[in-house]
């Protein structure tokens, strides 16, 4: 375990940018670089080489994607770090876009509102710094809404589970949200894969990176 | 094949001779007669001075001075009357141009006596004059040519009591040599037959140009640009809005909150400032939900972000029922057109989840000249219907305020394809 997270942090609006930094502070991340453009972002990360970078997708300079595109080039340069881009909106296609990038691990897309959940905004990075995937609640249930033929053999219970998991939750943090034991959780996952035709694997992270994989297919 | 909605299209079909459109031909020429004859009495009046003039010279004779004065007055006065005298016949002549031509002709907008003095009615007093000068000339000639032709077919008969008589250029005295001309008079009758046609829709086509009252093209064309112009100054003015509040207000709520948020963390839940900390919090997460479907609904984000091939094909993975699309945009389009196209799409395919009954659909985005084409096709069961509140009809208005065409085929039993084009002006 590496003692602390490094982040470089970009963020347009100077006040929403001082916030983060506080709640990256308070949850004893050491933040490297706060910078306000998808350029300066790109050279923050060269000269600092941080553990994990948060990044609001639409910066200067076009105010229009800038903030993923930086994010994409960075994971191409180095496959390891850890990305989590916010944006201000629901938008499956940049989801895609991000999860395309490396392996798909160590990736985050949220909502800019899930910062208000201080809490659980920084256990999530911790998540995604740590290997994990993180994808928006939203967006998982805008994916799931779509009538997609494998999936509507799902019961109820089965698509909240699926939803859970690609959020990037363990079997363990499921059974406490469900309030179920973990050995139903599990009974869930095996009942899931097998429905969509995956073959069952103890490693969470090929689990979500497996569901998210199908998930993306359709879109 | 469509049936043409006038003589002169008419004219290029091959059946013409066969279809009602010769007789409607004759039934305008022949009520074309006493309409001219009234108008050339009339007319008479107008250019009496003048005959008065031509009439003394010829004779060498001093003119009449105070005759001429008082027909000049005369003509003068009729001249002045002409704008409102004439509108009658304008009126009857639009209705009898419709024997000819099916095609819509607007009068020009009646606004009392007074409002009668325009150039619209200038025109109908111009056709009015063109209808009692050169029409009857015309008609005159033509008639004349008949005649001739008649002459022609009756040669062998004429010549029958061994008189000479002159056919064209050439004297004849017997019926044998009068025979080969007659054979040219029963060639020709169906070219004569024939060529009344142009000659009356020549006419017609007169008729449509100096009687049509609607507004002019360019009158039109300048009032569809300031329309054009409106709606993009209204666009530019919504996204700057839009940006003003996601840019300056939703990062500013959301710093607000995850500081509410923040300062939770450090306050003891048996606190009495904790409930009211918990309900600022909960709000303020309200209201940046709210914030966001405002802002949504002013302009959507993801044409900002993504350009319109991105956008639609957003729109696309949003669908409930499966669609593809095919965008071959090789250059950016204008703010407006792109966000015409991009509700089009949006509507089009909200259709095609509610109406349609498709099990997939495509969109295709292209540039097509100056114009960017959109096509959304299904295979539904087709008959979509704009008058049965399909949102066509605002999605109609709002093509036709860039000057757009919406073009839709639904047979019923589908598919039901409907074509967007927008013109790019620079």
């Amino acid at each position: 375990m590496p003692s602390v997270t490094r982040v470089v942090l970009a963020e347009d609006e100077v006040l929403l940018r001082e916030g983060l930094v506080g709640l990256l502070t308070r949850f004893g991340f050491a933040v490297a670089a706060a910078v306000g453009s998808a350029p300066a972002l790109v050279d923050a990360v060269r000269t600092h080489r941080p553990d994990l970078v948060v990044t609001d997708i639409r910066m200067p300079p076009e105010h229009r994607d800038d903030g993923l595109r930086a994010a994409v080039t960075l994971r191409a340069e180095s496959p390891d770090l850890a990305v989590v881009v916010l944006s201000q909106h629901v938008q499956s296609g940049y989801a895609a876009a991000l999860l395309d990038s490396g392996d798909g691990r160590r990736v985050g897309y949220l909502l800019k509102d899930r910062v208000a959940d201080v809490a659980e905004f920084a256990d999530t990075l911790r998540r995604v710094a740590a290997g994990g995937t993180a994808v928006d609640p939203d967006v998982v249930r805008h994916l799931l809404r779509r009538p997609r033929d494998p999936l509507d053999t799902l019961s109820r219970r089965e698509r909240e589970v699926l939803g859970l998991v690609a959020e990037g939750h363990s079997n363990g943090a499921i059974a406490a949200r469900l309030h179920v034991t973990e050995a139903a959780v599990g009974k869930h996952v095996g009942n899931i894969l097998a429905k969509l035709d995956l073959p069952p694997d103890d490693d969470t992270n090929r689990r979500v990176l497996a569901v998210l994989a199908y998930l993306r297919a359709g879109g | 094949m469509t049936q043409p909605s006038h003589l002169a299209g008419a004219l290029r079909r091959r059946h013409y001779p066969l279809s009602a459109w010769p007789w409607r031909a004759l039934a305008y020429a022949a009520t074309t007669l006493p309409v001219a004859g009234v108008l050339a009495v009339a007319w008479s009046v107008v250019v009496a001075p003048l005959l008065l003039v031509v009439s003394a010279l010829r004779r060498d004779r001093p003119v009449d001075v105070p005759a001429l004065a008082v027909l000049a007055a005369l003509a003068l006065a009729a001249l002045a009357v002409a704008p409102l005298a004439v509108a009658p016949v304008a009126a009857v002549e639009r209705w009898r141009l419709g024997l000819v031509d099916s095609r819509p002709l607007p009068g020009p907008l009646r606004r009392g006596p007074i409002g009668r003095f325009t150039a619209a009615a200038w025109r109908e007093v111009a056709y009015c004059a063109w209808l009692a000068t050169v029409v009857p000339l015309a008609y005159g000639t033509f008639g004349l040519l008949v005649l001739l032709d008649v002459a022609l077919v009756a040669g062998p008969w004429l010549t029958g009591g061994g008189e000479r008589i002159v056919l064209v250029w050439d004297t004849v005295d017997s019926p044998a040599g009068a025979v080969p001309y007659a054979v040219a008079g029963v060639l020709a009758a169906p070219l004569l037959a024939y060529l009344a046609g142009p000659l009356v829709a020549g006419q017609a086509a007169v008729a449509r140009w100096l009687l049509d009252g609607a507004p002019d093209a360019a009158a039109l064309r300048e009032v569809t640009r300031s329309r054009a112009r409106l709606m993009g100054a209204y666009e530019a003015e919504r996204r700057r809005i839009e940006r003003d509040v996601h840019d300056g207000a939703q990062p500013r709520l959301t710093s607000l909150t995850l500081q509410l948020g923040l300062a939770r963390l450090d306050v003891p839940d048996d606190s009495p400032a904790a409930p009211p900390l918990d309900a600022a919090h909960e709000q303020a997460k309200e209201l940046m939900v709210t914030l966001r479907g405002i802002v949504q609904g002013i302009r959507p984000r993801q044409l900002t972000e993504l350009g319109l091939a991105g956008a639609v094909g957003d729109l696309a993975a949003r669908s409930v029922v499966p669609v593809t699309v095919r965008a071959d945009l090789s250059r950016p389009a204008p703010e407006l057109v792109e966000t015409t196209a991009w509700y089009v799409v949006s509507e089009a395919l909200g259709n095609v989840a509610r109406h349609a009954g498709a099990t997939r659909a495509q969109v295709r985005l292209a540039h097509t000249g100056r114009r960017l084409v959109v096509e959304v096709e299904d295979d539904g069961r087709g008959g979509a219907d704009p008058d049965r509140g399909t949102g066509l009809t605002g999605l109609a208005d709002r093509v036709a305020a860039v000057d757009g065409r919406l073009l839709l085929a639904s047979p019923p039993g589908g598919p039901t394809i409907l074509r967007v084009e927008l013109p790019c002006r620079p």
